[in-house]
């Protein structure tokens, strides 16, 4: 299948159809996204320990805000264009963008995604997304600031925002929605049509599990979310009132709740969008790595399927405060906490893959140790934010940033990262040094922690989320000192991170070539002599075992057996 | 291959870009779910409704949904034209649809520009929001319908379609089918009720 005609640069590297160099683009777009908004994390952090003091050269005040000061403006932007950033720019183009694009195809055994070119759309979509976006930056009022999840009135220009910036916000969105649905059908289509010979659902690698799963949910979801953001951009453009109630409105009958509704109809199996991938990859490599099969791979399939349709009905847990019936808000209660059960089912799975497992602690595998354990504190204090009466206290606090963070943040990255130390050798034919990879993965993981824990802990005492000064409030003075350290590692964690840039590029540009099969892994793309063509395969594989068929005993001499290798009986 | 390890495929022989269109339109219909939930949602809380046959011209567009029912019907003919190895039907057909396109898309417009010279624009309450933004959803799909079935007409023309070939304009059928589906509901709930 693969193709032979002659290929300029324009159709090799920008405009390409392969699915291998559009996840590379994804990547890099990812990446770029990943260290702006990281960046502006850390401003935010620099104001919630030292308030309105000038920012310090290293974290380039004087080049963003006059004198390196910033304004509660300044500070409402920061916070919503991180949240946005980091989730729809960062995050998803890493997971799904370029990793969809790279794994799906190469472990199913498939020339390429069933629609290249809208394969290519969808990247170029969101490049568009991000331009957008990034323009709205220039605007003489600055990018969108009514925060990540955008409710009105905040950000409708009637008693909201009036700058334009939240508008483009609004449209770089639907833009970025609209790349993520083409992908959408692309997975989903490529995986029921062309898994190659011999490779039913239950051969699939775990992370292809994830990564469909992911692409159901989001053709289901974007396009929810897609009517809602229409309706903003039309209240925002052309004067409509939708989201706009009570004395802000000069008609009746707009619901701002409703914004809420939609919103989190999308939002809440937005995170499982973001986590199911990163949960597939880690299942793989805890296999790979203890070289071990999955424990329980079907069950811990089923559990991600079940999780899937129970996402879909618990977004009232985010409006609890909203003035709920009691009765709805315990039903949304009862809905959320039965996730617990197949969470901790597949999380005791990821144990039982590691009990007794002869481990290897290469760098993709601590990360994807590291994702067992931020996804376990994440996951448990959900519990306080899905009970009513603990939510009720702790809305709107740090507590809630905390905890977010350690499921959607935390989680998604070490498993992207896992992801990357893992597929590099395949990507680009290189190496990575193991040793940076290995001091990189304890740099982040220790002041992530720290962060993450303590912010949990600010929350506890009362720390609003949004709040621009907390020094202004009395009740707040015992924690400064708090803000003060989890600043600090913050800035730790951040600039740690340049030790995996400079390990990516050095080793893109310098790294040894990398073998077929580094960690001799059983799944089609090991099977690959890099650098793999268009096309993928020469000849159609056809597949014979499970993906995770590690130290079987009818294979002699090694503990993997590639999945198109006929079994030796 | 062996028989035993061919992939059992629950879509049977339905093209993978019938298959995506499919799973496209299944999206659309979720977005105009969303706009029809959200519209009907608005209503229920809102204090007062209209009463839409007090504001809308309902014959004329009664004679629109007539018309876009009509233009599937066409639709059909033109597969069915194609089928036969009529490549003359295919087009005649594929023209007419075409052309029903338009004519809906003309009459919409007809309709809001009476709308608005009497003042009736989506800022005037929270009915005409809800009207405009679903109709005019709509009427961005039947659009994007005509620019489409213009496309396979100028390719139909050019005879890239056989009897055996019939794929793109069945896919083009999906599309076009549900457009004219989902303008019944439209109807139903922005006009009718
Ligand atoms: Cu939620």
């Amino acid at each position: 299948m693969s193709e032979h005609h002659e290929q300029t640069f324009w159709t090799k590297y920008i405009f390409s159809t392969d699915h291998k160099v559009i996840a590379k683009q994804f990547l890099w777009l990812g990446l770029f996204f990943l260290a702006f908004g990281g960046f502006q994390a850390l401003l935010i952090r620099w104001q919630l320990a030292y308030p309105e003091q000038p920012l310090p050269w290293y974290l380039l005040g004087n080049l963003f805000y006059e004198g390196g000061l910033m304004t509660p403006d300044h500070y409402n932007v920061l916070f919503t264009m991180h949240g946005t950033i980091m989730i729809f720019w960062a995050i998803t183009p890493m997971l799904i963008g370029a990793f969809g694009n790279f794994i799906i195809p190469l472990q199913i055994g498939a020339p390429d995604m069933a629609f290249p070119r809208l394969n290519m759309i969808s990247f170029w979509t969101m490049f568009l997304a991000s331009i957008v976006l990034l323009a709205s930056y220039l605007l003489p009022e600055g990018a969108a600031a009514g925060g990540w999840t955008s409710y009105p009135p905040l950000s409708t220009p009637v008693g909201g925002i009036a700058g334009e910036g939240q508008t483009l916000w609004t449209l770089a969105l639907t833009l970025a929605g609209t790349s993520t649905l083409m992908g959408a059908i692309n997975y989903i289509i490529t995986v029921v049509r062309m898994r190659a010979p011999g490779m039913t659902y239950f051969k699939m690698p775990l992370s292809v599990w994830g990564l469909w799963l992911t692409s159901i949910m989001n053709a289901i979801f974007v396009p929810i979310i897609a009517a809602g953001l229409i309706l903003l951009l039309l209240d925002r453009t052309i004067g409509t009132q939708f989201f706009i109630a009570g004395g802000l409105a000069t008609v009746e009958g707009g619901d701002p709740l409703l914004y809420q509704h939609v919103f989190w109809i999308f939002g809440h199996p937005e995170v499982y969008i973001l986590i199911l991938p990163a949960w597939g990859i880690v299942s793989e490599l805890l296999s790979v790595f203890s070289r071990k099969p999955a424990f329980g791979a079907k069950v811990t399939v089923i559990c991600m399927c079940t999780i899937v349709v129970l996402s879909s009905i618990v977004w009232g847990h985010h409006m609890y405060t909203t003035g709920m019936s009691p009765l709805l808000g315990k039903a949304f209660m009862f809905l959320t906490l039965l996730i617990s059960i197949p969470s901790s089912i597949f999380f005791l799975n990821w144990l039982g893959t590691l009990w007794r497992g002869n481990l290897h602690f290469d760098p993709p595998m601590l990360f994807a140790m590291g994702v067992i354990w931020v996804f376990g504190l994440g996951g448990l204090t959900g519990l306080y934010n899905a009970t009513v009466t603990s939510d009720i206290y702790l809305h709107d606090t740090m507590f809630v940033v905390g905890h977010f963070h350690y499921t959607m943040a935390a989680s998604v990255l070490f498993g992207g990262l896992a992801a990357i130390y893992f597929w590099f050798p395949k990507m680009f034919n290189k190496k990575m040094n193991p040793l940076l990879g290995k001091i990189h993965f304890w740099v982040s993981f220790i002041p992530l922690n720290y962060v993450f824990f303590n912010m949990m802990v600010l929350g506890y005492a009362g720390q609003h989320r949004r709040l621009y000064n907390p020094s202004e409030y009395e009740f707040l003075a015992p924690i400064s000192d708090l803000n003060i350290s989890i600043t600090i590692f913050a800035i730790i964690l951040g600039f740690s991170q340049l030790i995996f840039a400079y390990n990516f590029i050095n080793s893109i540009i310098n790294g040894e070539k990398a073998e077929a099969n580094p960690w001799k892994a059983n799944t089609l793309e090991w099977t690959l002599e890099g650098p793999i063509p268009h096309g993928n395969f020469a000849t159609t594989p056809t597949v014979y075992n499970g993906p995770h068929e590690y130290s079987n005993p009818a294979v002699k001499d090694r503990d993997w057996i590639a999945q198109s290798e006929p079994m030796p009986t | 291959m062996s028989e035993a390890l061919a992939i059992k495929d629950p879509f049977g022989k339905a093209t993978t870009g019938k298959l995506g269109m499919w799973l496209f339109i299944i999206m659309d219909g979720l977005s105009f779910g969303g706009l029809l939930i959200g519209g009907a949602a608005l209503r229920a809380t809102a204090p007062s409704w209209p009463n839409p046959g007090d504001l809308l011209n309902i014959p004329l567009t009664g004679f629109n949904t007539f018309l876009l029912i009509c233009t599937s019907f066409t639709m059909v003919m033109a597969l069915n034209s194609l089928e036969k190895g009529s490549q003359s039907g295919l087009k005649k057909y594929l023209a007419l649809t075409l052309a029903g396109g338009l004519v809906f898309l003309g009459i919409q417009v007809y309709e809001y520009y009476h709308f608005i010279l009497d003042g009736f624009i989506p800022s005037t309450s929270i009915y005409a929001a809800v009207f405009y933004s679903t109709t005019c959803f709509h009427g961005l799909h039947v659009l994007s319908g005509v620019i489409y079935i213009a496309c396979i007409l100028y390719a139909a023309n050019q005879g890239r379609y056989t009897a055996h070939d019939t794929d793109q304009v069945e896919i083009l059928g999906i599309f076009w089918h549900f457009v004219d589906l989902i303008w019944i509901f439209v109807f139903t709930v922005i006009y009718l009720i």
